[in-house]
C-alpha cells in the first residue's frame, strides 16, 4: 500500500504566504497604517511598526486611540477572514494568484466593535492577536488583544461582531 | 468658555494622526464637537466597493468624542478614552466626506460620557454611532 506523498514544505508555505499577502495587500487602509502580519501555521500576529503619524497625544507622546481601534479591527477582520478562507486556500478552491490580481472573495463586515483602552500606547511597535470566539453561518464574534513590550501587559483589547458573507464568490 | 474651545481646537489640530487623516474641526464648544474627514482612497477598507475602512471611522469618532469632552465647561484639561463602542449601520458612500458630531452628555469628577453619530453627505441615516467613557484629567 502506498501512501500519498506529503506536499513539499515550500509549496505549502508559498501558497499560504501568497494568500495572506494578497488578502492584506488588497486593503489600502492596512497599507496606509503599515500593519503587517506574521504567520505561524494558521496563527496570525499583527504588527504595527511605530510611526510619527500614529501619534494622538503629542504631549505624552501616545499612539492615537483611533489608531489602536483601527489596528485591533484590522487584526480582527483579517484573522476572521483567514479562518473563514483557510479550507478553500488549502484545497485549492481559492487561487492566491487570482486573489493578488484583485479577484478577492467577499469578506466579513463589522457590525459593532468595542475597544477597552487599558494603558496608553507608547511610541513603539505594537502587536495584536485575535481569537474567533464563534463563527456561525451569518454572524461571528471575535476577541482581540494588543500589547507592546510585554505580552502579559496588554494596552488595549476589543470585542467585535461581524456579518459573514452569504457566499464566497 | 471661548478660551476652552480655543484650547481644544488647538490641541485637536496639533494631533499628528488627525492631521494625517485630514480631519477638519468645523464646530466646538460646550461639550459638543463636529469633525469632517474628506474621502481619501488611502483609507479604503473594501477595494471592491471603495468603502472607507471602519478603522478610519473609529479614529474620527475617537477624536471627535475627545474634542467634545475637552470643550465641556466642567472638564479641566486633557482626556483619554476608557472605552468606545462603535456600531456600523451602513457602508459610507464612496467619494463622500464623513462628518461626526459628538456630545458629552454627562460628566463627573472622573468620567465623561459621550455619544457620537457619523453621517456622509446623505445625512438622513447615520453611517455609524458611537458611545464611550473618557477620563477627566487634571483635577
Amino acid at each position: 500500500m502506498t501512501r500519498p506523498q506529503p506536499e513539499p514544505v515550500q509549496v505549502v508555505k508559498q501558497r499560504r504566504d501568497a494568500a495572506l499577502k494578497a488578502l492584506v495587500d488588497a486593503v489600502p487602509y492596512i497599507n496606509y497604517l503599515g500593519v503587517q502580519f506574521d504567520r505561524r501555521g494558521d496563527e496570525l500576529t499583527a504588527v504595527l511598526p511605530f510611526d510619527e503619524k500614529l501619534i494622538g497625544n503629542p504631549l505624552l507622546p501616545a499612539i492615537h486611540g483611533g489608531v489602536t481601534a483601527a489596528f485591533l479591527e484590522i487584526t480582527s477582520v483579517i484573522t476572521l477572514s483567514w479562518a473563514y478562507l483557510w479550507e478553500d486556500i488549502e484545497s485549492g478552491a481559492i487561487d492566491p494568484d487570482a486573489m493578488a490580481a484583485g479577484n478577492l472573495p467577499r469578506l466579513p463586515k463589522t457590525i459593532d466593535f468595542t475597544v477597552d483602552y487599558l494603558r496608553s500606547g507608547l511610541p513603539r511597535d505594537a502587536y495584536a492577536r485575535a481569537v474567533v470566539s464563534r463563527s456561525g453561518r451569518r454572524y461571528a464574534s471575535v476577541h482581540v488583544e494588543a500589547w507592546q513590550d510585554h505580552v502579559s501587559k496588554r494596552f488595549a483589547q476589543a470585542t467585535g461582531h461581524f456579518l459573514m458573507p452569504r457566499d464566497k464568490a | 468658555m471661548v478660551d476652552k474651545a480655543k484650547f481644544a481646537r488647538q490641541f485637536i489640530e496639533a494631533i499628528p494622526h488627525s492631521r494625517a487623516l485630514g480631519m477638519r474641526l468645523t464646530d466646538i464648544g460646550n461639550g459638543s464637537a463636529e469633525i469632517t474627514m474628506e474621502y481619501d482612497e488611502r483609507f479604503v477598507g473594501d477595494p471592491k466597493t471603495g468603502v472607507i475602512h471602519g478603522g478610519a471611522v473609529s479614529a474620527l469618532m475617537d477624536t471627535c468624542c475627545g474634542a467634545a469632552v475637552m470643550s465641556h465647561p466642567d472638564a479641566p484639561a486633557g482626556t483619554a478614552t476608557i472605552d468606545l463602542r462603535i456600531d456600523y449601520m451602513r457602508a459610507a458612500t464612496p467619494g463622500q466626506a464623513i462628518t461626526t458630531r459628538a456630545t458629552c452628555y454627562h460628566i463627573t469628577r472622573s468620567v465623561a460620557f459621550v455619544r457620537a453619530t457619523a453621517t456622509d453627505e446623505n445625512s438622513d441615516t447615520p453611517v455609524a454611532t458611537a458611545s464611550g467613557a473618557f477620563t477627566v484629567e487634571g483635577r
